[in-house]
């Protein structure tokens, strides 16, 4: 018989944490995308679709009908995606059979990181290479520049879910330090298809927003709408053309509307702006708010009228002069512990 | 099996390596040009000539037999499918080294050396991770002038060295040093060469003898 000498009665605890996050195997992915794609087909014959052409918004519009919830988040809300999109991709095993890493730089820690590293500084080697070449040859080095002020570089966080590696700061700004290197040497155009990757275009903010052309109304006089808010006050503003400068508010004339002085300098302000304080008429209505916020609308409303009056560079300048943006700033609301929104009770001591 | 790992153990020069460098060769790539007097290394000095205007001079006969020592045990090494790691810290060689290990199909780390990789590397990689079998350091030193945390771990780890010492390295822990310049191109680009050559020699020598075992 054996004696055991000593026995600990504590058994040994497993380091959870050290074993990293949890790995999906292959067939788990498999069996939850089979899984979802017989849902799939069972929601549509519960809704009486067609299971075949049953797309994913169906999908959500199906879960959104069966369980309705009131929560604000949407991410909170039952949902029913592809596995894909749900259990966030993973790295696999990086070693084969014989325990022998795939990638050459496996032992560094961040293979994917260093080995961008690594061919962007093959390329950076290429274009001196290729510039030496040109000098040797008494060529003349191509000076097309680039349109910098229209491409930006990859944001970390995109970085990050390229390489499927998490990134310091540290080694995000070298990298960005590189590609700007390589940028600025001037035979650069060999290796665009390369640096094309890792930049993205910043579309200039006039090319999304589409100003109306100018309507005519029954004697030809050219006029425009706008619509403004601010605060809760909402208005629509109609600029006519070859006026006198004469404004009308909700059918009453502005002096009568507005008898302070500062509401009819924010009307006139796009006008005086532009330098046409004479030339337009204007018929708005107005609704809601106050009397300061009333006014804020109708600005907002007759710079939106008068952008299609106006030449595109103009439009520019008063876009950077404030003239075009909503003012976001609204009522805070009041917080329970305390008076206002920012105010505190009064502290007492004892 | 047993036959293709004993075989090679039997020759004293089995993958011929002594072919692949003359000393002229190591003089023509300033292998022997040590650093000045005052950087000397106490444990360095049974391998330095001697002193010409304050610079050292390396021997380059010690270096030469130490060289064919190194290249044999990396031709086995890499002949019994052992993974070869080239750690370096110059940032002048970091590609150079990288692009040799590429060639190879072995495996290189030139860049900051993170405390636990091969003393906590289950942890670092995850478990069933196998660790490097040699360690070849084409510099010993890193950026701050002392020897690189690698050597110390290798020997801990019981994995084998090879180095590149400069006259101002300490060759204590590696197992087959090689005094050498460190510090020039033509001496760094010769050692690569050389090593990539072995290991290419070595790798095809194995595939012959197995095929010729297939058969």
């Amino acid at each position: 018989t054996l004696r055991l000498i000593c026995t600990t009665t504590v058994v040994q605890r497993k380091n959870v944490g050290a074993s990293g996050p949890e790995k999906y195997t292959e067939a788990f992915i498999k069996k939850q995308i089979e899984e979802f794609n017989l849902g799939k087909r069972h929601l549509a014959n519960m809704m009486g679709e067609d299971p075949e052409t049953f797309t994913q918004e169906d999908i959500d519009r199906a879960i959104a009908y069966l369980f309705p919830s009131g929560l604000f988040d949407k991410q909170a809300r039952p949902m029913m995606k592809h596995p894909t999109e749900v259990f966030p991709e993973q790295r696999k095993i990086q070693w084969g059979e014989d325990g022998r890493p795939f990638h050459f730089l496996f032992y560094t820690g961040k293979q994917s990181y260093y080995s961008l590293m690594h061919e962007t500084y093959e390329k950076f080697l290429n274009v001196q290479k290729h510039q030496d070449q040109l000098i040797a040859q008494d060529l003349p080095l191509q000076k097309e520049k680039r349109n910098l002020a229209g491409s930006r570089w990859l944001t970390k966080i995109e970085l990050e879910e390229m390489l499927l590696e998490k990134l310091s700061d540290d080694d995000y700004s070298r990298f960005i330090q590189l590609l700007e290197k390589l940028v600025a040497l001037p035979c650069a155009d060999i290796e665009e298809n390369y640096i094309q990757k890792f930049s993205k275009e910043v579309p200039v903010q006039l090319q999304k927003v589409v100003i109306e052309p100018l309507q005519y109304d029954e004697q030809g006089v050219a006029f425009s709408t706008g619509e403004g808010k601010r605060k809760t006050a909402r208005a629509t503003a109609v600029v006519y053309d070859n006026g006198t400068g004469k404004i009308t508010v909700n059918g009453t004339d502005v002096l009568h509307y507005f008898p302070v002085l500062q509401d009819r300098e924010q009307l006139l302000f796009p006008f005086q702006f532009l330098g046409r304080i004479g030339k337009h008429d204007m018929v708005c209505t107005v609704s809601g708010g106050g009397r300061s916020a009333q006014a804020g609308a109708i600005r907002l409303a007759s710079a939106k009228a008068l952008r299609s009056f106006v030449t595109e560079k103009e439009v520019e300048f008063m876009r950077q002069a404030g003239l075009l943006t909503v003012d976001p700033r609204v009522k805070e609301r009041k917080k329970p512990g305390q008076e206002g929104s920012r105010r505190k009770f009064t502290w007492k001591k004892r | 099996d047993d036959k293709l790992l004993t075989e090679p153990l039997s020759h004293p020069d089995f993958f011929s390596v002594k072919e692949l460098f003359t000393l002229k060769d190591l003089f023509d790539a300033r292998v022997h040009l040590g650093h000045k007097k005052g950087c000397r290394h106490r444990f360095m000095e049974p391998y330095i000539f001697g002193c010409h205007l304050d610079q050292d001079i390396i021997d380059l006969d010690q270096t030469m037999q130490h060289l064919q020592l190194a290249l044999n045990f990396t031709a086995h090494v890499a002949y019994r499918g052992g993974i070869i790691l080239f750690v370096s810290r110059k940032r002048q060689f970091c590609h150079l080294v990288e692009s040799t290990a590429r060639a190879c199909g072995e495996y290189a780390h030139t860049r900051y050396w993170q405390g636990g990789l091969l003393t906590n590397a289950h942890i670092h990689f995850g478990p069933g991770v196998r660790l490097p079998d040699l360690l070849v350091f084409p510099c010993t030193l890193n950026n701050v002038f002392e020897p690189h945390v690698a050597i110390r771990d290798a020997a801990k780890m019981n994995i084998p060295t090879v180095g590149v010492v400069d006259t101002n390295c300490n060759p204590c822990l590696i197992t087959y040093p090689i005094p050498g310049n460190d510090d020039s191109p033509a001496a760094v680009e010769l050692y690569c060469k050389l090593f990539r050559m072995t290991i290419i020699r070595a790798k095809d020598k194995r595939r012959q003898s197995e095929a010729v075992e297939e058969l």
